[in-house]
């Protein structure tokens, strides 16, 4: 079995849904995780790979219900607590 | 996915801004070199500089055959690259004809020409359309508008993290009297992506 991100085929999703016009993002919090994750990256703190693959080990119900960047950032923090960076008790402390 | 705008979405701000304090306290980010970072990033990022290397393709048939064969190198003689990001990915030109359409997915997530071109679009990124680009792209081109008649073969590039894939649209007839900069004005996002004509 595949992990959830492996999408490709698949069957039962809803319609394609588009924005006219849409923005690069559409909150600044999403703006946020964006550039956060790039100076991450940037700082070495996780490489590349290591941030995709934290995207693609979320839990399926998780992965499905959440949204693009709240993906980004479920991934982000999962990294954190892994590297050490903060613990999980800092990183749900908001 | 994205429509919400209450309160789950006001309490996802707080945990990112959260987040980012205990970054800030730990040297790892500063929020003002962030806030620089990105402006710059989009700035210099976005679909323009797409319409602008397939203006020049249209125009010029030896800067085609170059962008053609390499990408990454030929960009540069329009004044953008590959590099903006964290690594240099493999930039894939792919070229529309008569015969042949393509469209470009990332089934597995969201790979896209993001240092050229910008973020992606938020239905590039769904499942609904990296579930279905792949096993019926024609429908999937109906319903964003654009009917390609059954002729003509369609080609589904899946990006990858090394490859990202730029589509060179057809040049629409009617259009020679028209400059390489009212050229580019023609190209769309959705027509480097594949899903539209132009």
């Amino acid at each position: 079995m595949g992990r959830i991100n492996d999408v490709g085929g698949m069957h039962g999703f809803p319609p394609i849904e588009r924005e006219l016009d849409e923005p690069p993002f559409h909150a600044d919090w999403e703006a946020h995780v964006f550039a956060m994750n790039r100076a991450l990256i940037g700082r070495g703190v996780y490489n590349l790979d290591e941030f995709r693959d934290a995207v693609e080990r979320l839990p399926a119900a998780e992965y499905l219900a959440a949204s693009y960047y709240e993906r980004w950032f479920r991934a982000i923090t999962a990294l954190l607590v892994a590297k050490g960076v903060c613990t999980a008790e800092e990183v749900a402390g908001g | 996915m994205g429509g919400d705008h209450g309160g789950a979405a006001a309490s996802l701000a707080a945990r990112v801004r959260h987040v980012e304090a205990l970054l800030e306290q730990r040297g790892l980010v500063d929020p003002l070199e962030l806030d620089r970072a990105l402006e710059a990033f989009l700035a210099r990022a976005n679909p323009d500089n797409g319409a602008r290397l397939v203006a020049r393709a249209w125009v010029d048939p030896g800067f085609r055959a170059r962008l053609l064969l390499d990408g990454n190198a030929a960009i540069g003689e329009v004044g953008v690259s590959m590099g903006g990001g964290l690594q240099e990915q493999r930039l894939k030109v792919v070229e529309n004809t008569a015969t042949t359409h393509n469209v470009v997915v990332c089934t597995l997530c969201s790979c896209y020409p993001v240092a050229l071109l910008g973020p992606s679009p938020t239905w590039y990124k769904s499942e609904a359309y990296r579930s279905r680009v792949v096993r019926d792209p024609r429908s999937v081109l109906a319903e964003f508008g654009f009917a390609l008649p059954d002729a003509v073969a369609i080609t589904v590039w899946d990006a990858s993290a090394e490859t990202r894939y730029l589509v060179v649209p057809r040049r629409p007839e009617g259009t020679e009297g028209l400059d390489e900069r009212a050229l580019a004005d023609l190209v769309t996002r959705d027509g480097l992506i594949g899903v539209a004509a132009v």
